[in-house]
């Protein structure tokens, strides 16, 4: 069902081919961060062999014949993971033809894969990549229904392989946008919503049978939704008030099935109880502190804190165009925690925010996101605390392999870094 | 500063004469010259209409002990003392230096904290782009002819925008510069506010500040006006109307200081103060190639920009910066969201502190605004990394001296110089870290802002009885 919907999938065997090429290394002397909730471990080494983590820890055992990397006592961490972004969509966001995260033209919303459109070689990847993020979820697309199609799991490696998982997520909106989009009130993008998955339902009893007819529905978009009724692919939501957040946890109760992720989450906090007991992830903006529409009158930085205090499985996520603003996030989180009356994260809490956290949100967490045993070799090497603004990236390594962090950014530094004309026009220098 | 010569007295003009004209269908009034003074003064018209009522709201004397203090304008004390009394800095000193204490003064150990000045955003549009940003709310571009100087931004600021509370606690903000949005090749006056909340805007107006006029180049006019099937549609159609513009203000200037004005003209009154030096040109702008055209233009017609703003490229002409005396108002590292931005380097600042020119860091964003400090702080690890060494007190004078003199008040505000208004932050520890937040924050000698204390926070009429209402933010 889920192959050869509008866009051809890739082969299975090219997704996971990108190890193969993986060398082993270990890094040793590390101020070592697994990315598990607590803090770094002094003088450790992390072992990466075939492509993924063998060892973790102070007392690792580096094998005869491993290529050893002596990070001198810096700050070494699992890559960085961003959930919802358009990495990988976009060249140029105000450059329409550059940009492919829009498609609102598009007959079709719910059986878009954004996995189709995704480009391994776009600047953004590449400028994403040297600052650290080696993961991501990508969606939505930008339809004309509350439906923004299925987001993509991505790796920033510089290889033509950046598909780790295609279709991973449907994507939803059930605030303001997705009320604008069924009509012009939540009423009707609950109506729209219902309409969807009682369709998709129809479909698994009758696959390739006729159709009542008066469906709303293309078949496409219908069939992509039966994965999300069914349970085997979760349902992204993207929702901001507390009330919609409470209407989407009474989903389950119509839909038992559905794998639901939260997105966006501006008033989680004042819903901590009951999003902490459904057990539903939480992909929150971290910073979101102003009331910037009647949907997220209760913002506060605040948020993410309160949630993660009273049990919420809470990461950060969609923060837009810049993930490599990821760790600035995290560590603005961290300072909070020491203002009268904030709620912050710990250290460690923040960092698995952006690392293991999201990846446990994507149904990864045993893939990638921590430097557990088992999980991909994707490690970046820092000059300083990863958190803080002033560090930067020294070296980054994707399934074991150290990935180039030169870009058109660092090239144009370069050439610019002594701005005077010399005996030819600066286009000569490269 | 710079050099701008003061304004020659003034225009003439006004209604009155019009109604003469009118009146008599002759044209006599046009060529007689009456200059008693009864009749100049019935000419003169209201420079400053809707003038600042903003007053100082009580402090006490302070005293804050034992912090770093980083005074604006590149120097740091350690262990310093800085003194806070009527409303002014009153003076900062070592840990040993004697200090005239008044009796009643507040001690605050500072021990393990850092005071800087006020932070300064020169680019905001807090109040005309407010929370919530709705339709209704949305007061920033006069976005219906491709020049506006006779807009001014203070008649769009709503005072009650909760991002100003946002600003002040989060980042420091006492001071900042609300602009016309970029729609327009002239988007009309700015107006600088003091961040302090008001029932009014000139409530909230920072007295004795400049007026400037937001000017923008690139993408965005051209954008907004060949849509609509008019000039300009290219970057040439922008400059060609520019010039003409200015060809008008000179004619206009001259007309006036010649006595021959017979009405107002709202737009020709803020161009040609441009011209007279008191109103500071704040130029949007990205591109390398486009700033140098730029100056040109400014050159041309008798004119200085005073910044640019966003200049995502200054890096690759901070010569041409330092040499025409031009701030540079930059993001730390915001780069790639559209084309003129696709050369955006996170060394831009370390690039241009190397070659002496003039560094400011800027939001353009209601939430950037409330980590000016982390930008600077990024933009000063980005330089380290290709060896330019910047001391944390330099970096933090691109977020007070120099945005300060860049919207025309350094005089007043921007540093700690003894005498200048007492716009003082206490950090919890070093700005320039992430993990640092405002613990205290002082505007002309009033505690604002104080961490420790839920109602030393502002809280905008917007918020009142919302969710949330006096939370921490």
């Amino acid at each position: 069902m889920k192959r050869g919907l509008l866009f051809g999938a890739a082969p299975l065997a090219l997704l996971l081919a990108a190890p193969a090429l993986a060398q082993s290394i270990a890094i040793t002397h590390a101020k070592l961060v697994i990315g598990d909730g607590n803090g770094p471990i002094g003088d450790a080494t992390v072992l990466i062999q075939g492509g993924k983590v063998v060892a973790a820890g102070a007392s690792v055992v580096v094998p005869a014949g491993v290529r050893t990397i002596d990070a001198g006592g810096r700050w070494v961490t699992p890559g960085l993971v961003v959930a919802v972004t358009d990495l990988g969509l976009v060249d140029v966001g105000a450059v329409d033809d550059s940009n492919d995260s829009a498609a609102d033209k598009s007959l079709f919303s719910a059986a878009l894969d954004v996995s189709a459109a995704i480009n391994p070689d776009d600047l953004p990847i590449q400028v994403s990549r040297a600052g650290g993020v080696t993961r991501a979820a990508v969606a939505p697309l930008g339809t004309t229904s509350i439906f923004g199609g299925q987001g993509a799991i991505i790796d920033l490696g510089a290889d033509p392989d950046a598909v780790t998982v295609p279709r991973a997520f449907q994507y939803v909106e059930l605030g303001e946008t997705g009320a604008r989009r069924a009509g012009g009130s939540r009423a009707a993008t609950y109506a729209v919503l219902f309409n969807a998955l009682a369709e998709a339902k129809e479909l698994t009893l009758a696959p390739a049978g006729p159709r009542r007819d008066d469906v709303l529905l293309t078949r496409r978009d219908a069939a992509a939704l039966v994965p999300v009724v069914t349970g085997k692919q979760p349902l992204y939501v993207h929702v901001e008030r507390a009330s919609d957040i409470r209407m989407v946890l009474s989903l389950k109760r119509e839909f038992p099935l559905l794998q639901l992720v939260i997105v966006g989450a501006a008033e989680g906090w004042m819903v901590a109880g009951e999003l902490a007991k459904s057990g539903v992830p939480v992909l929150a903006t971290p910073l979101t502190d102003l009331p910037n529409s009647f949907e997220q009158l209760g913002s506060t930085q605040s948020n993410v804190g309160r949630m993660k205090a009273a049990g919420v499985k809470v990461s950060l996520g969609d923060f837009g165009d810049q993930p490599r603003y990821a760790p600035q996030y995290a560590g603005t989180l961290v300072g909070l925690a020491k203002v009268p009356g904030a709620s912050g994260l710990t250290w460690g809490q923040a960092f698995a925010a952006i690392s293991s956290g999201p990846a446990e949100a994507l149904g990864m967490g045993d893939r990638f996101g921590s430097l557990r045993p088992g999980r991909a070799g994707d490690v970046v090497i820092w000059d300083g605390d990863p958190l803080e603004v002033s560090s930067g990236v020294v070296r980054v390594f994707i399934d074991g392999t150290e990935q180039p962090l030169t870009n058109h950014q660092t090239r144009l530094r370069d050439r610019y870094s002594n701005p005077g004309e010399g005996d030819l026009p600066k286009a000569y220098e490269w | 500063m710079n050099g701008r010569v003061k304004a020659p007295r003034l225009a003439r003009g006004a209604a009155l004469a019009l109604v003469l004209t009118a009146i008599g269908g002759t044209g006599l009034a046009k060529d007689k010259k009456d200059d008693s003074p009864a009749v100049l003064a019935a000419r003169d018209f209201d420079k400053n209409p809707y003038p600042s009522t903003y007053r100082a709201y009580p402090g006490v004397p302070t005293l804050i002990v034992g912090a770093t203090v980083f005074d604006g304008e590149g120097g740091r004390i350690e262990k310093g003392q800085v003194l806070i009394r009527d409303g002014k800095i009153a003076a900062v000193a070592g840990p040993l230096a004697d200090m005239d204490l008044p009796a009643d003064v507040v001690r605050i150990d500072g021990t393990g904290k850092f005071v800087t000045p006020g932070i300064i955003d020169i680019h905001s549009h807090l109040g005309v782009y407010p929370s919530p940003s709705v339709e209704a709310n949305s007061d920033g571009n006069e976005a219906t002819a491709p020049t506006t100087p006779d807009v001014w931004a203070e008649h769009s600021v709503w005072p009650q925008d909760p991002g100003f509370s946002r600003a002040m606690a989060n980042g420091g903000i006492t001071t900042l510069e609300i602009l016309p949005g970029s729609a327009n090749l002239i988007g009309g006056r700015s107006v600088v506010l003091k961040n302090v909340y008001s029932r009014t805007v000139q409530g909230m107006k920072f007295p004795g500040a400049p007026y400037g006029l937001k000017m923008a180049c690139g993408e965005n006019p051209k954008r907004v006006y060949g849509s609509k099937g008019r000039m300009p549609s290219t970057r040439m159609g922008n400059f060609a109307v520019d010039r003409a513009t200015w060809i008008k203000a000179r004619e206009y200037r001259a007309k006036r200081d010649a006595g021959k004005l017979e009405t107002r003209d709202l737009a020709m009154e803020t161009l040609a103060g441009v011209l007279d030096g008191t109103i500071l040109v704040q130029n949007h702008c990205y591109r390398a190639d486009e700033m140098a055209l730029v100056l040109d233009m400014a050159k041309e017609f008798g004119y200085h920009v005073s910044a640019f703003h966003h200049a995502v490229e200054a890096y690759k002409i901070g010569d041409l910066l330092k040499a025409s005396d031009t701030c540079a108002a930059i993001w730390s590292d915001w780069w790639g969201f559209k084309m003129e931005a696709y050369d955006g380097i996170p060394e831009n600042a370390g690039l241009l502190y190397k070659a002496g020119s003039c560094v400011v860091i800027h939001s353009d964003d209601e939430n950037g605004i409330q980590r000016l400090n982390q930008e600077a702080a990024k933009a000063q690890g980005d330089a380290r990394r290709i060896g330019i060494d910047i001391p944390d007190a330099q970096v933090i004078k691109w977020l007070t001296f120099n945005g300060a003199k860049a919207i025309g008040i350094d005089k007043f505000t921007g540093s700690l110089t003894p005498g200048k208004m007492g716009d003082v932050v206490l950090w919890n520890g070093n700005p320039l870290s992430v993990y640092s937040r405002p613990e205290k924050v002082w505007v002309d000698g009033a505690l604002l802002f104080d961490s420790s204390n839920r109602k030393r926070r502002a809280v905008s009429d917007f918020e009142l009885g919302q969710p949330g209402e006096g939370d921490v933010k």
